[in-house]
């Protein structure tokens, strides 16, 4: 059996062996509850202590600033709820963008149920948000902005800082206005420097930079009204109640801190193999490049492959080998195509026959080069045997 | 996800291609859905004697494909109407819930298409 050519690191990424060492002696050695009194716990606390100092510093925020939570999904959801119905007597209007992460478009959409009103953004043809578009859409009923950082499916940087600058004026007039970025797919490739962001909340995800799955955090800029989603004893300063996951809090830490480090090498790498796939792609007939084609992240290589569908070009990859994810409504549990596709203006029956590469550390030229080999076959063969072919020729 | 004998079928379809002349054609689905199946047959003296398909879709909606034209080729029309969804699916093995669609649409498919070639039938007797 060959090695495998993992290309889905958007979906997620392996512990990096340095992370995993740190956290091995929080299971079985020092497995105390940072909560309780004795040697054995304060050893605990101590370790996320210095955990929540190691996240803070790589976003400018100060530790105080720091929820660990199970993941990027409880941030975007603590983030949202935790901050309009702390504001919910001065108003229920929320802006957020068609292209979000479902985690942030189901909360968006329970909060419809309970009264609140939603705009969601169009994107345009590359899934760009337009700062004029968020500027516009502010109302003085207006509580929380919710875009994020760099969209996981096409991979598109948003103009966060641009419209922290507008979230800056508005606030003049709404000085309780909350920003809240999904960072989730901006770790290790982009800056997160709060300040630089302009935002007052952001999301992180463990398992996207390197980290253990199940694991997270959620920044809250000091000062921003926000109202406790998880109940139950003190921990997180009465912010987010649980025993805290101390190996995952100390691995989330250290890969948080890797990442950061080796970020420009991380970008140079990830971009070299990630252009090179989208020039060989280039020359592929019926297949173009969905996303920003300079606004887009380092690893991120997706493309739609006209008349045939995801999932059945995956299956392929996946006998060569090779990794990779798709935007195809059979591979969704929903049974419904991409909603980032189609809100770029992108056909449902195109959106079916999406393909995203998402590269990282383990990646080489030779994979790419690999993949390229193997692709243009295994589109012709589904190509061949497709109904849409013959058709499409018809019209021609 | 799939059973060894949906993957075999995905990997090796049976009957793909076109017939140019065909009795009957029946296409379901729809590309927006994500699947389209598109079924040709040759039918003499109330029998499939041949039979293609073209499917846009997922490694189930192949397979479901494939293995449908394998079950009816050679069979009456009569016994190819019978062909179910869920004997589609047993034959392959069982198909997970979410795919099972995929199976309708490929004795549908046959349906459709022999539901055409009945109906160009009247319209020569007519």
């Amino acid at each position: 059996m060959q090695r495998l050519i993992y290309m889905d690191h958007a979906a997620t990424t392996p512990v990096s062996p340095e992370v995993l060492e740190v956290m091995l002696p929080y299971f079985s050695q020092k497995y105390g509850n940072p909560s309780s009194v004795y040697s054995l716990a304060q050893e605990a606390r101590q370790a996320i202590e210095a955990a929540r100092q190691t996240c803070a510093e790589v976003l400018g925020a100060s530790s105080r600033e720091i929820i660990f939570d199970s993941g990027g999904t409880e941030s975007d959801n603590t983030a949202i709820k935790g901050a309009v119905f702390a504001l919910q007597e001065q108003g229920k209007h929320i802006i957020t963008s068609a292209i979000e992460h479902h985690a942030v478009l189901e909360t968006c959409r329970s909060l419809e149920k309970l009264g609140f009103e939603v705009t969601y953004l169009p994107v345009d043809k590359h899934g760009l948000v337009k700062v004029e578009d968020v500027e516009k859409a502010i109302t003085d009923k207006t509580t929380l902005i919710t875009i994020m950082l760099a969209n996981n499916e096409v991979g598109t940087i948003e103009p966060i800082a641009e419209i922290g600058q507008v979230v800056k004026q508005a606030r003049k007039k709404l000085p309780n206005l909350v920003f809240h970025t999904d960072a989730v797919q901006g770790a290790g490739a982009l800056d997160l420097n709060v300040d630089k962001l302009g935002v007052d909340m952001l999301s992180l995800a463990a398992h996207k930079f390197y980290g253990p799955k199940g694991m997270g955090l959620l920044y809250v800029r000091r000062g921003v009204p926000f109202m406790s989603q998880q109940r139950g004893g003190s921990q997180e300063r009465n912010r987010r109640a649980g025993t805290e996951n101390v190996p995952g809090i100390v691995g989330m830490a250290e890969a948080l801190k890797l990442a950061e480090e080796k970020r420009s090498a991380y970008v140079e790498h990830c971009s070299k193999l990630r252009d090179r796939l989208i020039r060989g792609v280039a020359t592929m007939e019926q297949s173009f490049l969905t996303g920003h084609p300079v606004l887009r992240l380092a690893n991120n290589a997706s493309f739609c492959f006209e008349y045939v569908e995801g999932e059945s070009i995956l299956l392929s990859l996946d006998f060569e080998g090779v990794a990779a994810s798709s935007g195809s409504a059979c591979t969704s549990a929903s049974l419904e195509a991409s909603h980032v596709l189609t809100a770029m203006g992108i056909p449902e029956e195109v959106a079916h026959s999406s393909i995203r590469f998402t590269l990282g550390w383990d990646n080489t030229e030779e994979d790419m080069d690999y993949v390229l080999r193997i692709l243009p076959g295994i589109v012709k063969r589904l190509r061949a045997m497709s109904p849409l072919t013959a058709e499409a020729k018809k019209n021609v | 996800m799939y059973s060894p004998l949906v993957m075999e079928h995905f990997r090796n379809p049976r009957n793909v291609g076109e017939l140019l002349d065909a009795d009957g054609v029946g296409q379901v689905g729809n590309p927006v859905c994500g699947d389209v199946m598109k079924m040709m047959i040759k039918v003499e003296k109330d029998r499939i004697v041949n039979i293609k398909f073209q499917t846009f879709g997922c490694g189930a909606a192949i397979a479901t494909s494939s293995i449908a034209t394998e079950m009816v080729k050679g069979k009456t029309l009569g016994e190819a109407m019978e062909l179910s969804n869920k004997a589609v699916a047993e034959a392959l093995g069982g198909l997970p819930a979410t795919k099972m669609h995929c199976s309708n649409l490929a004795a549908d498919g046959i349906h459709k298409a022999i539901e055409d070639y009945k109906s160009k039938r009247e319209t020569k007797k007519a």
